[in-house]
């Protein structure tokens, strides 16, 4: 019995580590958004608390946990508390399969240890998609639960949109899983070791430089469809502020408001981890081997490693920000348009052709 | 451990899908299914079938449900009573199921046990998804191709049933 506490105590520690590093980038995230949203926008941004404001996070947090909280008075209470911490739970437990590091296991009290990853388990890329799939019940509940129709708009907007972009996503990925020929995470992001021209968006074959099997098409209908499924601009329509209040979190105020702008960055977070796991090589240096590796210091080589994921991710991120500062959101029928009738076919064109590829030149 | 993981499972799917049929609010139904589906695939987990608890979830509870909840929402069903006097049969047929869990639980006992086929291969955790895909190829192509037809009949219809009230250039059937 000793060995099973001893292994959760273990993964309880994880789990603990990795939300910390996740919380700490959401409220990362707040502050840069902010920031860079107002320097594209010629203005400052937060400037008041800290020096340029550095402390906004913190002071945001405190004044949403402050706040009153408030639930409307035709509103079904049950789910109207449950839908948040559903929305919230979902949004972070998606990070378990995530390898933000080199796969390296280390034996400690007798047992083998990942550190840089929860859970190695062997279907990562589908659990992310159930995860991603089951996001929507947060959304919709809350929508329906708040007794409000822009909230209920708002929830039945995103219903819609998930179901539509989720299967884009899911077709995107199915090119780099004939790439790999493996649905895990680790696996995947292992294939592509060895030099940009190994990452999946170009896929160069092992022995050689040739772009033949480029999953840049669906790396494309990937991201945004991701930015869809994230109800980001220029798809947020589930919270379209001049047509709907706030959409689906309309009612909502205080830790439980908190709650839902957090799982919206979380998400961000983990659909770029994702991108960058599948298509820009995951935790891999864009030349072969590691600079620490080279010098010697090769124990020291996971920090490197760790490094170039972690500037893969804040790329992503920053590409967020980009889109909301630069483009209008879509209209309803243009999101289903270009939903179904442009990304669809090209994610199928993308499986048809890398699988013919994959046929006539094996890896 | 495996059988109390078995019991948590079996006993939450049970409670789950009565609940599905008991609770007057459609939204609590579509709920109680949820929580179903999320313990088949704990079930599948279980027995090593990974790649089918994944899909369980995405296709039963990341879209077939969602869509459940949206046109219930979208209709606001009342809530009637929907057992329509229903319950001399439901008594009949329960009364009938428990007797037979019953006997099957007491004849376990008295019957040999069954013997595992050479047929079921023990996959390990990563050819998962392939064995999968091996089988459902070669053993089960034909089921698997006329599942496939009777899906894209079944998609035509909702197309043609979708078209019908746009315009006066609905095709004429």
């Amino acid at each position: 019995m000793t060995e099973i506490s001893l292994r959760l105590a273990v993964s309880f520690a994880q789990i603990l580590a990795e939300m910390s590093i996740v919380m700490v980038t959401v409220a990362t995230m707040t502050y840069f958004e902010r920031k860079i949203l107002g320097w594209m926008q010629d203005r400052m941004g937060p400037m008041e608390v800290g020096p340029y404001g550095l402390l906004q996070p913190v002071a945001d947090g405190i004044k949403l946990f402050f706040k009153e909280d408030i639930i409307p008075a035709g509103a079904n209470r049950a789910m109207f508390k449950l839908a948040p911490v559903l929305t919230m739970v979902i949004a972070m437990i998606g990070f378990a399969v995530i390898p933000f590091g080199p796969d390296v296991s280390m034996t400690m009290f007798g047992m083998t240890i990942k550190p840089f990853v929860v859970a190695d388990i062997n279907i990562g890329v589908l659990y992310i998609l159930a995860i991603a799939s089951i996001g929507a019940y947060g959304i919709i509940l809350g929508g329906w639960a708040s007794n409000s129709k822009y909230s209920l708009l708002g929830g039945l907007r995103s219903a819609a949109q998930v179901i539509s972009y989720e299967l884009n996503v899911g077709l995107a990925i199915v090119g780099v899983l004939l790439l790999a020929g493996t649905l895990s995470l680790v696996q995947i992001t292992e294939a592509q070791a060895g030099g940009f021209w190994h990452w999946f968006i170009w896929g160069g074959r092992p022995d050689g430089f040739f772009p033949i099997h480029t999953q840049i098409f669906a790396f494309v209908v990937f991201v945004i469809s991701a930015v869809a499924e994230t109800n980001r601009i220029p798809f947020d329509l589930p919270e379209a502020e001049s047509e709907l209040v706030a959409g689906f979190f309309t009612e909502y105020s205080g830790m439980r408001f908190a709650f839902y702008v957090t799982a919206e960055y979380a998400n961000m977070l983990l659909v770029s981890c994702v991108a960058a796991s599948l298509f820009l090589g995951g935790w891999n240096a864009p030349y072969p081997g590691t600079i620490l590796e080279y010098i010697g210091l090769e124990q020291l080589a996971w920090i490197e490693h760790i490094a170039w994921f972690t500037v893969k991710v804040y790329f992503f991120l920053f590409l967020f920000i980009w889109l909301r500062a630069t483009l209008p959101r879509l209209r309803y029928d243009q999101l289903m348009r270009f939903g179904w009738k442009v990304m669809l076919p090209i994610a199928l064109g993308n499986i048809v052709i890398t699988a013919l590829t994959l046929y006539f030149f094996p890896r | 451990m495996e059988q109390a993981f078995f019991f948590y499972f079996a006993i939450v799917i049970a409670a789950a899908a009565v609940f599905v049929v008991a609770v007057r609010n459609p939204i609590y139904s579509a709920l109680s299914l949820l929580i179903m589906f999320f313990h088949v695939a704990g079930l599948y987990v279980t027995l090593h079938a990974e790649f089918l608890a994944a899909v369980q979830i995405i296709v039963y509870a990341g879209a077939i449900l969602v869509l459940y909840l949206f046109v219930v929402m979208l209709l606001n069903l009342r809530r009637d009573d929907r057992y329509h006097r229903q319950w001399p049969m439901a008594a009949a047929v329960g009364v009938t199921l428990v007797l037979e869990a019953i006997v099957l639980t007491a004849m376990k006992g008295w019957t040999a046990p069954v013997v595992a086929t050479g047929t079921e291969t023990t996959v390990g955790g990563a050819g998962n998804a392939e064995a999968i895909g091996d089988v459902l190829y070669s053993t089960y192509l034909f089921p698997f191709e006329v599942a496939s037809v009777i899906l894209l009949v079944a998609m035509i219809g909702a197309i043609i049933l979708a078209k019908k009230d746009v315009g006066g250039d609905a095709p004429q059937l």
